[in-house]
């Protein structure tokens, strides 16, 4: 702010009315997705009261010393059990609607997320695929269904976008049809394979509305770096993100090189999804939603704007999950069964004020 | 100084060229005027210009070098465009726009330094629109955008400036005034400025030479005394038209008699 105040003219007016600068927005979704950690890790047959979480969990940093008052079995399945779904289901969040708010950037459309746009599906094709030829789950699978999953849902989005593609836009109306049609196909394409390997029918619809058969930390150590890779890339070309809502046209005259860069963000929002889509199956709406709530409470800045969604998925994510798991407890639900009732009437509130007006888009 | 030139350029869509052989030079601190009928390429001309479509044959040149050979950033640190001020994405603020100016000079991973902060401010502070730097651009009148857009282009800091038709939406005054700011930073930065036009008697008060396009050519080019004459005007437009002396300033005032 050195140049503010050497500019007396200036000065007053530098104030930027959003608080760029302001912590709520991070205190807000960080707390948001804390709290949501320490409820969904105590809910279960077991309950474990929240402050006893937070003591256990404080009880493994080092050199802080805690008198242990609780039942060793806690131990276990807080560890061992919920802590690694928790942050599971933290990180498919994040990944959902970090990917989301980069596809509605990239396609300057309210209304594209990794689920309507059928990047989703079309991943969820590739892993049942990969799945149907390295059956069992092996280490092996861990790498290639992720692996897979990137490679099908790159083609989805490039068959989505080139058949939305009208001249040098891409309508609202065109890219949900299409998408909504790609889909379709991938669907049945998936169901078609589920049906012909009827021996693992059940674990593959189980994985595919999002509940996932690996236990312990190993998938969210193997999600973990193609997410931080993607999701940073994602953060970190934020600002040319912005300079791209004023279209193609105008973004190529300030200079940036929009086709290589619309390509970065396509491979690193696609990698990001279609890691999630590989650890949690298809959980729609999530990356729809929680940007949606970000941009009208913080507006519109993508440096802002990816982060806060981001964060806001893991809390997201993590409340419809303890939803999932409470509601008909002891059933437990599937977590995109839960995003989807409570996301399509979301989706079709926003499709009817897309149409009157988007004055925060 | 940098002079701006189209060289037998020939450019269009899917293959049809909307102008063909196309040779003009516009330089430094000089305002050249397009003016031409609807659909005879003016913006076609400004996209062709700006490395958004690319050529058939000739090339366009800023002192000697080719702009098809540039990267996109480097072009952008030469030409600036100023659009229509239509479709704007109306959340950012104007300041956030006129640092999207900066583009060029950062890297897709840099943040803006406060050295592109205060180029930004400067340029809103030579725009009239500083006051305007925390609104968000959605709220602000077809003028004052149109004033953030050209601010945006400044703080490009390119030596070359082109206006698509800056003044379409806006009423008497705003045209006025932007018409007016474009002419004073002409001189001010020795700025090469192309600027697309329809109402031609803003083309005559506003501009050093006036390039007049039809079907697919350059019909004309020279001081707007030469160009705008009843002829050359009624050939071009299809209309009657009557050219007389302005009452104020004696400049040709184009009346269409139908």
């Amino acid at each position: 702010m050195d140049t503010v105040k050497q500019q007396p003219l200036t000065g007053s007016v530098v104030r930027n009315k959003q608080g760029a600068g302001s912590l709520a927005p991070w205190l807000w979704t960080g707390g948001a997705l804390l709290v949501f950690i320490i409820l969904s890790a105590g809910i279960g047959p077991v309950a474990i009261p929240p402050n006893t979480v937070v003591r256990m969990l404080l009880s493994r940093i080092p050199f802080l010393d805690l008198s242990v008052n609780w039942r060793a079995s806690f131990e276990t399945i807080l560890f061992e059990i919920r802590l690694p779904h928790t942050v599971l289901m933290a990180l498919i969040g994040m990944a959902l609607a970090g990917s989301g708010a980069a596809y509605q950037g990239l396609f300057r459309n309210p209304l594209a997320d990794p689920y309507i746009i059928g990047v989703a599906s079309g991943a969820g094709l590739a892993a049942v695929l990969s799945m149907a030829v390295s059956w069992p789950v092996s280490l092996l699978s861990i790498i290639t269904v992720p692996l897979a999953a990137f490679i099908g849902a790159l083609v989805t989005v490039a068959l989505v976008y080139s058949l939305a593609r009208v001249g040098r836009s891409t309508p609202i109306t065109s890219l949900i049809l299409a998408g909504v049609a790609v889909s379709a196909f991938m669907s049945a394409l998936t169901s078609l394979i589920m049906l012909l390997a009827t021996h693992e029918l059940h674990r593959a619809i189980g994985w595919l509305f999002g509940g996932f058969g690996l236990g312990g930390w190993e998938p969210v150590i193997a999600s973990l770096p193609y997410l931080a890779v993607g999701l940073g890339i994602l953060i970190l070309l934020a600002r040319p993100l912005n300079v791209l809502q004023f279209g193609d046209i105008q973004a190529k005259q300030l200079g940036l090189n929009v086709e290589r860069f619309k390509l970065a963000i396509i491979i690193s929002a696609s990698l990001v999804a279609a890691t999630a889509v590989s650890f949690a199956g298809i959980i729609g709406f999530v990356g729809l939603i929680v940007p949606h709530l970000v941009r009208l409470i913080w507006g519109p800045d993508y440096r802002r704007l990816i982060p806060l969604a981001t964060i806001g998925g893991g809390a997201f994510l993590l409340a419809t999950d303890i939803l999932a798991r409470i509601a008909m407890a002891p059933r437990q639900l599937p977590v995109g069964v839960v995003t989807a009732i409570i996301g399509a009437p979301f989706f079709l509130w926003l499709l009817r004020r897309t149409k009157k007006n988007v004055s925060y888009w | 100084m940098k002079i701006l030139e189209f060289h037998q350029a020939s450019f269009g869509y899917n293959k049809v060229p909307v102008l063909r052989n196309l040779s003009l030079t516009v330089h430094p601190g000089e305002v050249l005027a397009v003016v031409g009928p609807n659909g005879v390429g003016k913006s076609t001309l400004v996209k062709a210009a700006s490395g958004i479509i690319p050529l058939f044959n000739g090339k366009i040149t800023i002192n000697d070098q080719d702009i098809g050979q540039m990267t996109d950033a480097e072009r952008a640190r030469y030409i600036s465009v100023v659009p229509q001020a239509t479709h704007l994405p109306g959340a950012f603020s104007a300041l956030d726009v006129v640092l999207m100016g900066r583009t060029p000079y950062l890297g897709w991973l840099e943040p803006e330094n406060e050295r592109d902060r205060l180029i930004a401010l400067q340029a809103m502070e030579r725009t009239h629109t500083i006051d305007l730097a925390d609104r968000p651009v959605g709220e602000l009148s077809g003028g004052e955008q149109q004033c953030v857009l050209i601010a945006r282009a400044l703080a490009q800091a390119a030596p070359v400036m082109l206006l698509d038709e800056p003044t379409a939406h806006l009423d008497l005054r705003h045209q006025d005034n932007v018409l007016k700011l474009v002419r004073e930073l002409a001189i001010e930065n020795n700025l090469t400025v192309l600027i697309t036009l329809h109402d031609l008697n803003l083309v005559s008060y506003f501009s050093d030479r006036v390039a007049l396009l039809s079907n697919g050519k350059l019909k004309k080019i020279g001081l707007p005394d030469e160009v705008l004459n009843p002829d050359d005007l009624a050939q071009v437009y299809g209309i009657h038209i009557r050219v007389v002396p302005h009452p104020f300033h004696g400049k040709p005032l184009v009346l269409a008699n139908g």
